[in-house]
């Protein structure tokens, strides 16, 4: 089978010494960023970025997607602790995670999630290896109109799953093409909003925006919010393993939960978010004590870790067959790739199978060392979780500045980076998510592209997206999207799910 | 009509400025045609685009009853200045004289940025940083960044 011998040439190239290293590292690092409060995946990862360009892209990619998946593991240890969600991925763990330790049970919260989330990852990996050849082949046939059509659909996809307004989100991401349109055009050579100024002939630099935004920004943002009191469960941490009885309730929900995550990771937008609360909802509406739900029910923990573990292995799917991003994370992963000198597309997998079937035996090596990794050595993870904000952002500012410099040797991206942290504190001021405007900065050049060349081909017809058959289901797709989440009824449930 | 949320109004007024901006902007690079869309086709588009989306979000921000949880509470300067500030101090020392000393003098900049800021403190996490950094970035992964000052 061809599945079992392209697994085969990825866990050989998974399990050399030098890839268990970085997959190791990755997971590390992960789990560090998801228990540190107030720092995410996304300016962990734009850090790490300059460092690793000197490495071989295989080793890279391991190393980032372990940091990617590692943070959703190391988010749901501060949700169950301390209340506090260290990924928004993990804002229903919290829920009846953090009752559980109330009730001196966060032993069995957590080994439900980690267990969960283990398995999850598997069932997720798999799913990837199995489908995303598939997808890939189908994308073979894809012109510039359904390319058009899908990074359409990613577009809508990260507007409809964005927390508040959706119309608020639609300007984020249209902010985001235009901020992607300042570059030197492609097609004609003529420099567009550049001021003259040589930096931004390459367009505006993705990771200086990024590490601007989610790095800087939120630390200005955190450091507006009042001081918390933080009740942190530490000592109770004993009784680890849970009971016969604890195994029978979470089973289910854990299967429920990967099912779930797997189908909706591979939706773009965010699917790992989507995923924990559909899953919580759902373990509410079959369980036969609906009421226990809120008060330390251990299906409220398990179904949800599961489904976002599982979806943040899917989401690799639209990113490594088609190069698209579904979320920011794989958007800056994207960003690597291009500067590795590998185009994103259906072409990885045959061009550099070492790579792809690396990259996804790596997934399942490196759950497994994030199990091991968490639960015998949580109490050190633990005492992570007291280290105060006023160590840790400078320590942010510091690392995220000798990264910015290294990027190109240039201090113009550190002075962008700034500029961004004025702005990305003005977004989370106004309320508006910086998520859709990364995506559309990302996405801008490439949509232009190819939506520009679908005009020359068709002569200046806009129709030809929508009466191509795979364009035109996709385009449907987007605008079924976009309508859905405009109806009042969805809206109101959206809202209640984001919390308001 | 008044402003039933400030947050969104505010917002409209981005969206619709900016939007404008890069659409007037776009202007002189060549609309082209459709069949022939030159530089600033996709610009224009979705300039006014934007401008038409911030327009919308203007409508619905207006309202009788203004919304309480909707105003925008006057941020703390303090952060928002120290932060840029002192990232901006680093983009300009960095080149200039290296990193061992750019760095203490930014972390202890940043570190007053929170209102429990004391010096101790702020001296002896420099000190870690810088040494840490050094360590990893220039003797482990030998990225090329400026260390000393370069002396003419």
């Amino acid at each position: 089978m061809d599945l079992i011998s392209n697994l085969n040439t990825g866990f050989g190239v998974a399990l050399s010494l030098q890839n268990l290293a970085f997959a190791l590292g990755g997971v590390f690092i992960g789990t560090l960023i998801g228990v540190l409060p107030g720092l995410g995946p996304v300016p962990a990862i734009a850090m790490l970025l300059p460092s690793i360009y000197t490495l071989d892209p295989t080793a890279a990619l391991i190393m980032l997607a372990g940091v990617y998946y590692g943070a959703q593991y190391g988010g749901s240890t501060t949700a169950i602790l301390i209340n506090l969600p260290g990924e928004s991925s993990s804002v229903v763990t919290a829920i009846d995670g953090y009752q559980m330790a109330r009730q001196g049970r966060a032993g069995p919260a957590l080994a439900v999630a980690g267990l969960g989330s283990f398995f999850a990852g598997c069932v997720g990996t798999l799913v990837l290896a199995a489908f995303a050849p598939a997808l890939a082949g189908i994308a073979f046939a894809f012109g510039p109109a359904e390319y058009a059509a899908l990074m359409l659909v990613g577009i809508i996809g990260a507007v409809v799953l964005a927390s508040g307004s959706v119309l608020k989100a639609i300007g984020m991401v249209l902010l985001g093409l235009l901020l992607g349109m300042i570059n030197t055009d492609a097609l004609s050579g003529v420099e567009r909003f550049t001021f003259d100024i040589p930096e931004l002939n390459d367009g505006l630099g993705f990771v200086a925006v990024a590490m601007g935004l989610f790095g800087f920004g939120e630390i200005i943002g955190n450091l507006n919010l009042p001081a918390q009191s933080r009740e942190v469960f530490t000592r109770e941490v004993k009784n680890l393993w849970p009971s016969k009885d604890d195994f029978r309730q979470a089973m289910p929900a854990v299967l429920r939960g990967t099912a779930l995550g797997a189908v909706l990771g591979v939706l773009p937008g965010g699917g790992a978010i989507l995923a924990s609360f559909a899953a919580y909802a759902l373990e509410k509406r079959v369980s036969s004590t609906p009421e226990r739900f809120g008060k330390g029910a251990i299906q409220g923990v398990a179904g949800p870790e599961s489904a976002n573990n599982a979806a943040a292995q899917t989401s690799f799917i639209p990113m490594l067959t088609l190069g698209i991003p579904p979320n920011p994370v794989m958007a800056l992963m994207i960003g690597a790739m291009v500067v590795m000198g590998i185009t994103p597309g259906p072409k990885v997998m045959t061009e550099n199978p070492q790579l792809f079937w690396g990259l996804i035996a790596s997934m399942w090596i490196g759950n497994l060392m994030l199990i091991i990794l968490n639960l015998p050595f949580i109490g050190i993870w633990v005492r992570l979780l007291t280290v105060p904000y006023r160590f840790l952002f400078p320590a942010i500012v510091c690392f995220c500045v000798i990264g910015l410099y290294t990027l190109s040797n240039n201090n113009f991206d550190i002075y962008l980076a700034g500029v961004f942290a004025a702005i990305g504190f003005a977004f989370i001021k106004l309320r508006c998510e910086a998520g859709p405007l990364l995506l559309g900065m990302v996405l801008g050049p490439m949509l232009e592209e190819n939506l520009r060349r679908t005009l020359l081909v068709a002569r200046g017809d806009w129709s030809v997206i929508i009466t191509r058959p795979i364009s035109g289901t996709l385009v449907v797709l987007a605008a079924l999207m976009l309508v859905a989440a405009l109806l009042p009824s969805v809206r109101q449930r959206r809202d209640r799910a984001f919390g308001g | 009509m008044r402003i039933k949320s400030q947050v969104d109004f505010w917002s409209a007024i981005v969206f619709t400025v900016v939007g404008l901006a890069f659409a007037m902007g776009a202007t002189n690079y060549g609309m082209g045609t459709s069949a022939r869309p030159g530089p600033g086709y996709f610009p224009i588009i979705l300039g006014v685009l934007l401008a038409v989306v911030g327009l919308f979000v203007l409508f619905g921000s207006l309202g009788q009853e203004p919304l309480e949880d909707e105003r925008i509470v006057s941020p703390v300067w303090r952060p928002l200045l120290v932060v840029v500030g002192s990232v901006f101090v680093a983009g300009f020392l960095l080149p200039r004289v290296g990193m061992l000393i750019t760095l203490p003098v930014v972390i202890v900049l940043t570190a007053l940025a929170s209102s429990e800021f004391r010096w101790r403190e702020a001296l002896s996490l420099a000190l870690v940083l810088t040494a840490g950094s050094w360590l990893v970035f220039v003797f482990g992964l030998k990225l090329r960044i400026p260390v000393m000052p370069t002396v003419f």
